[in-house]
């Protein structure tokens, strides 16, 4: 087996309260691949088993079923203070009865390093962080940012193979937020440690991974760079929940080649690429993103036809809400040249054109 | 013209300032002429003769005075260790865990003393030990010394419990994923966060010991009067102020005792 | 390739079972040791005493090995020596009447008392608020038997209200105080009003002001808001600080010893006089059990109405 697979998830799955009553299924046959040196990113709404995934690889909780193998060999078995893996946790859990770097030796300590090797690392590690200052303070005597910075330092100081990241930066406000982005990029780089980052956040995952991991219920619904999850979503979940979109159904009328025909509501018939798997008829839902859209000028050939109902100017962009005679309307994000909108008077109708190749078929 | 002399307060009620004053007031009161007699030359509680610390002199130098006082403190710190060391690891076992079968059985036997009338439990050990006594012979601390440190138990694991569960798991996690042993989790991390919570567990449970007089009136063996039970068996006589001076000492200690507990479960961390 | 997949899954199901049988292990090997001492010391010796209330009163105190039910029979009637015939115990009746009496009145009184002082502790500013609590505090902790010897000093003939009252000439004759029921009343009160106090200040702290403010801004009077906003809130301070003072009254020995005289007697002493000059040990064991069951009645009150609170506010 190649060496390059850092995490690898087979089939995992994880039922609380087994046997009581109330079963909840926090992981439900998640299967996943990490490699190594790679910036993971685990996307999802709240409760949708993040934390529980990254409990089960640091070891805290055991799997229902499955098996999870670390560099190729299974550790399943083995407890968290006996797995190379570290963990930076929501709230931080630094030890409020120790100092900040107290904190960052404490695992050093407990791995039976030498005193000099011990005050080696720590001196790195926060000099990696940038606290050198603030060594010898007391937990409760430094800010929020502070704090997040010395759980990266002790997470990282015993050198773990894999860094388990469970929301971080989630309670720091937006512009330590952005900051901590850049400099764990950083991090991630200058240790080439392995990092499984979870995140709620669609952009933070977005701009900062190697490749995104959506989870819903359980599930992990889609695996891909970042590119690849937002241009190509294969999921009504993943599209929704990732950027804006809208969604449309249509009908499939025959296939042609590595083309497919279908009909819109409004009757239109267009072309567009299509897999191969898809059947040959019956109804399907088509993404198509707001910023891919266009209000079609007069000469062009428009695919749907409505009446503008809302303008709504968001800076950058002005969004047009286009009833088309579905139950929401259809939304296109314009961007404001020069700062100068192209006012519409509502109810005006209006034809929306899109390219063939931005439409998105999707499963579900 | 109606005039407001004072202006509306959402939390006043009339009457209720001072009633609670005069409770204060009663609860105080009778504390003031206790430990002002204590200071009286005379030999009367109620006749004042001048200022003399002839009582305490006399309480100290009183043999029976003294040995029930160190019985007191023997027995009363004996108890308070054990059932300190054996409420913490009760409240490990029944605290911060998944539920399990069992666990409320146990919550309700350690707390089984304070629902049970204390001379309900006096007269049922009273009954035991008089049975074991029968058989053995033997008539010596044990008796007094398990007795005190099973309704001590619950005292001491109150605020342990209090503590843990105030305690997040989360930092025994981080410990572990440091490479923490189990025993070195519970030594470098879970112990020291919940230290706080034993020394107050510790102090309660002393101070209850100390104080004990039912339970110990009807356990003890003869010869083994503890400083309350003695004072019990003095008021039946003439009082002379060695009680007051007696008592005005327990008062003290437990004031300090009490504000040292207060001051430790309001410290934070 | 497919038998190692099941093999494997059987494992890592195990595993998750076997950490909670180890965690279950844990709890149980952890709790062990209290639960010993606290059979042998508090839980056992009940059974035992059960044991010791069906059988026969030796003639001179003890016990004969002999199975009787003529102790729980003698906790409510009385057989003459001569004639046999039965009649209800009157002693133990009014024993067990004054107690009930004696301990509800000190419930109400220190209620009535101790309400308006959590109220007011629970309104101080949170500087001056924990000194207050602590005030309270100190009583609660320092030893019954001085608190009793207090009052006991200060309600004698020549003690210190019986003189203030002479002083003032509002009597001219010390007042006969000690040694009667009011004695025994005003020495519980005093002695277990910290326990009605505590509880409620600490529903108190969580009542919401807020709450308040809204019912004067929907017209409600001082007293309305007392009894239709307040009250119900604390409800659960209320019925635990009740309980708390109720129960320990109702099995008080020390108190009514020292300042009901050995002539007002309650449950407590009355149990006390088997073991000593009575000397009827099944009796005593009995009376006990008796004086048991009753607690454990007003326990299950209080659950009972702490439950219905839990599901009525959905907590
Ligand atoms: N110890 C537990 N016992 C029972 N249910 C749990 C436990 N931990 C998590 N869950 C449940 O599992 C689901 C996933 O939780 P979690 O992994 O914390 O989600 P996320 O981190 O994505 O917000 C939730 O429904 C949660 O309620
Ligand atoms: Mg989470």
């Amino acid at each position: 087996m190649s060496i390059t697979v850092a995490v690898d998830v087979r089939s995992v799955s994880k039922i609380f309260g087994a046997g009581t009553g109330q079963e909840v299924t926090a992981l439900d046959d998640v299967s996943v691949s990490i490699a190594q040196n790679e910036f993971f990113t685990l996307l999802g709404p709240s409760g949708c088993g993040k934390t529980t995934l990254l409990r089960l690889i640091a070891g805290f909780e055991h799997a229902t079923h499955g098996s999870i193998l670390l560099e190729g060999a299974e550790i399943s078995a083995l407890p968290p203070f006996q797995r190379p893996v570290n963990t930076v946790f929501q709230n931080y859990a630094l030890f409020p009865h120790m100092s900040v770097s107290q904190n960052i030796g404490f695992g050093l300590e407990m791995q039976g390093r030498t005193k000099d090797e011990v005050a080696d690392t720590v001196g790195a590690m926060l000099s990696l962080v940038k606290m050198e200052n603030l060594k010898d303070r007391q937990i409760d005597q430094i800010s929020g940012g502070q704090q997040q910075r010395v759980a990266l330092a002790r997470a990282l100081a015993p050198r773990p193979k894999v860094l388990l990241l469970d929301e971080p930066l989630s309670a720091l406000d937006l512009k330590l937020r952005k900051e901590m982005q850049v400099e764990l990029k950083r991090l991630q780089h200058e240790t080439g440690i392995t990092f499984i980052f979870v995140t709620h956040d669609q952009e933070e995952a977005l701009t900062m991974s190697d490749r995104v991991a959506v989870m819903n219920e359980g599930r992990i619904l889609q695996v891909g760079a970042p590119h690849e999850i937002y241009n190509r979503p294969n999921d009504r979940f993943v599209a929704d929940f990732i950027g804006d979109t809208n969604f449309i159904s249509a009908e499939i009328i025959e296939r042609d080649g590595n083309e497919i025909r279908m009909r819109l509501p409004s009757g239109i018939e267009i072309m567009i690429p299509a897999p191969p798997d898809l059947p040959q008829s019956g109804e399907i839902t088509l993404a198509i993103r707001p910023e891919q859209a266009r209000i079609a000028s007069d000469g062009d050939a428009a695919s749907i036809q409505g009446s503008l109902t809302d303008e709504i100017y968001i800076g950058t962009d002005t969004q047009y809400y286009i009833d088309i005679g579905t139950t929401s309307p259809f939304v296109v994000r314009v961007q404001n040249a020069n700062g100068e909108t192209q006012r519409i008077p509502t109810g005006t109708s209006v034809g929306i054109s899109v390219d063939a190749k931005t439409i998105q078929i999707l499963r579900d | 013209m109606v005039t407001n002399s004072r202006p509306f307060s959402i939390k006043r009620m009339p009457g209720f300032s001072l009633l609670a004053l005069a409770c204060f007031f009663a609860l105080y009161m009778p504390l003031a002429p206790l430990v002002f007699y204590s200071f009286n030359a005379g030999n009367n509680i109620a006749l004042w003769e001048g200022l003399s610390l002839r009582w305490y002199v006399a309480a100290w130098e009183n043999d029976l005075v003294q040995s029930a006082a160190i019985r007191s403190v023997v027995v009363a710190v004996i108890a308070s260790v054990v059932a300190t060391s054996l409420a913490t690891m009760a409240a490990l076992g029944t605290t911060r865990t998944r539920p399990y079968r069992g666990q409320t059985s146990i919550y309700a036997m350690v707390n089984q003393p304070l629902m049970v009338p204390e001379i309900v439990t006096a007269v049922a050990l009273l009954i035991l030990f008089a049975l074991i006594k029968e058989s053995t012979g033997y008539h010596g601390y044990a008796y007094l010394v398990s007795a005190h440190t099973a309704f001590c138990i619950p005292f001491a694991y109150l605020p342990i419990r209090a503590r843990l569960e105030g305690m997040d798991r989360v930092l025994e996690a981080a410990a572990a994923d440091l490479y923490a042993t189990p025993w070195r989790t519970f030594t470098k991390v879970t112990l020291p966060l919940l230290l706080p919570g034993i020394l107050a567990g510790a102090m309660l449970a002393f101070v209850i010991s100390l104080d004990d007089v039912v339970i110990t009136e009807f356990v003890k063996s003869a010869g083994q009067d503890t400083l309350p039970t003695y004072m019990l068996g003095q008021l039946r006589r003439t009082i002379t102020p060695e009680i007051n001076a007696i008592s005005t000492v327990l008062l003290g200690v437990s004031v300090v005792m009490v504000a040292i507990i207060f001051f430790l479960s309001r410290k934070k961390t | 390739m497919s038998t190692e997949h099941i093999s494997n899954n059987e494992s890592f199901e195990s595993l998750e079972v076997q950490a909670y049988q180890r965690e279950v292990r844990r709890n149980l090997l952890l709790s062990t040791p209290a639960l010993i001492v606290l059979f042998c010391a508090a839980s056992g010796p009940l059974l035992i005493m059960l044991v010791f209330s069906f059988l026969t009163a030796g003639d001179y105190g003890g016990i004969k090995w002999q199975f009787s039910t003529e102790a729980w029979f003698q906790v409510a009637f009385y057989r003459d020596i001569f004639d046999e015939t039965v009649s209800i115990a009157n002693a133990h009746v009014s024993i067990f009447w004054r107690s009930i009496k004696l301990s509800f009145l000190t419930t109400l009184v220190a209620f009535v008392l101790g309400f308006p002082t959590a109220y007011f502790i629970a309104t101080r500013p949170p500087e001056t608020r924990s000194l207050w609590l602590f005030l309270v505090t100190i009583p609660f902790w320092t030893n019954l038997l001085i608190r009793t010897f207090a009052i006991l000093e200060i309600i004698r003939n020549q003690g210190l209200v019986n003189t203030v009252l002479i002083t003032l000439g509002v009597i001219d004759q010390p007042l006969d105080m000690l040694y009667t029921d009011i004695a025994i009343l005003l020495g519980m009160t005093y002695v277990y009003i910290p326990l009605m106090i505590l509880p409620i200040y600490a529903s108190m702290e969580r009542l919401d002001f807020r709450l308040v403010e809204a019912a004067y801004d929907l017209y409600a009077t001082r007293w309305r808001v007392l009894a239709r906003v307040i009250l119900p809130l604390v409800k659960p301070g209320v019925v635990a600080g009740s309980i708390l003072v109720f129960i320990p009254s109702l099995g008080a020995y020390v108190t009514p010893r020292i300042l009901g005289g050995g002539k007002h007697l309650m449950i407590g002493n009355l149990i006390e006089l088997q073991f000593g000059q009575g000397r009827n040990w099944p009796l005593g064991a009995a009376l006990s059990l008796t004086l048991l069951v009753i607690v454990m009645g007003a326990l299950m009150v209080y659950v009972r109405s702490a439950q219905k609170e839990g599901s009525g506010h959905g907590h």
